[in-house]
């Protein structure tokens, strides 16, 4: 199964997110966080990204979903192309899209598919 | 100075965190104005982990050099400039041919700002660092060409570098958090392009 990593320059949103994600996509496909620096302040740790990935790799691919800024340009220091890719996504509306694809068993390509096209899913 | 080797390149990292450490407060009051107010905390972390990995784990080439900054960089800074400025330093420690003279100094230098232009995604005018970094590797280019040593080429590319950065001011930011801003940005020098300027004068410095 795609494994999913939720890059935010917080802590606290990366991990709230996730459980909004958990709670709307369920607990089928796996989900980790790299939220803030290494020291719990506001920003990106390329450490933090690089353990998420491990906790969510079980061989089938990995899909970054990055917020804004520097969590997109250090998520981007460790694509993989075919094996972990970047989701160009809104943050929460992408991870959900993501994990729900994710948890009926799809490939990489379709769960980053799923993550974009949250980008120009309307609301209204 | 025919060839720069690895205590040239260690001086240039120590004097860059000089000078990041003295202007701190004037980088993060630039990026307070446009951006999120931690440039120079930011980037002053990263080169003092920068300066404490060199001392540690000494360096025995100007590879190494290189690598080991762009790495720590990397890590370290926590902000948007830790994987850009990192990126050009990995990137020229990869193009670099030993022993370095100035012309393989050049080529490699230009190979680091590709890499930071193709990770950022960021073009000549978007108020970056880009802006400060560019024309100084115009410069060196330059300076190769024209047969310049290595002492003159690197001043030479330091004024670029600061003349670049003074330029951002009048323009209106097209990448990162400035670029929320619009026609408000216009007005203010790009931190970004201000600690690239740094980064030039600690190269000239440390070929003096």
């Amino acid at each position: 199964m795609v494994g999913l990593v939720l890059v935010s320059h917080s802590a606290g949103l990366a991990a709230e997110a996730a459980a909004l994600v958990r709670g709307i996509a369920g607990h089928d496909a796996p989900v980790a966080v790299a939220g803030g620096t290494d020291d719990g302040g506001l920003g990106t740790s390329l450490d933090l990204i690089e353990a998420a990935i491990q906790a969510v790799d079980q061989g089938d691919g990995v899909l970054l979903v990055p917020d804004i800024g520097s969590s997109v340009l250090t998520a981007r220091l460790v694509e993989e192309p075919g094996r972990v890719v970047l989701a160009d996504a809104p943050f929460v509306e992408g991870a959900i899209a993501a994990a729900v694809t994710a948890g009926t068993g799809a490939p990489l390509a379709d769960v980053l598919a799923a993550a974009e096209e949250a980008r120009i899913f309307r609301k209204l | 100075m025919d060839t720069m080797d690895t205590g040239f390149f260690v001086a240039w990292f120590e004097e860059a965190a000089r000078l990041v450490r003295r202007d701190r407060d004037r980088l993060t009051e630039l990026d307070a104005a446009i951006g999120d107010a931690d440039h120079g905390t930011n980037l002053d972390r990263g080169l003092t982990e920068v300066t404490k990995a060199l001392a540690e784990w000494p360096p025995s080439s100007p590879v190494q050099v290189l690598s080991s900054a762009g790495a720590t960089l990397i890590r370290r800074v926590g902000g948007a400039s830790g994987p850009l400025y990192g990126s050009v330093f990995r990137q020229m420690s990869k193009a670099l041919d030993t022993p370095v003279t100035l012309a393989g100094f050049a080529a490699a230098f230009d190979q680091g700002v590709v890499a930071l232009q193709r990770l950022g995604k960021a073009a000549l005018g978007d108020k970056t660092m880009v802006d400060a970094l560019t024309p100084a590797s115009r410069a060196l280019a330059l300076a190769v060409r024209d047969g310049v040593g290595a002492r003159e080429a690197f001043e030479q590319a330091a004024r670029a570098a600061a003349e670049g950065a003074k330029a951002t001011i009048p323009l209106q930011a097209r990448k990162g958090r400035a670029s929320y801003l619009g026609e408000r940005s216009v007005g203010h020098e790009d931190p970004g392009a201000a600690s690239a300027a740094l980064f030039m004068a600690a190269l000239a410095t440390a070929a003096a």
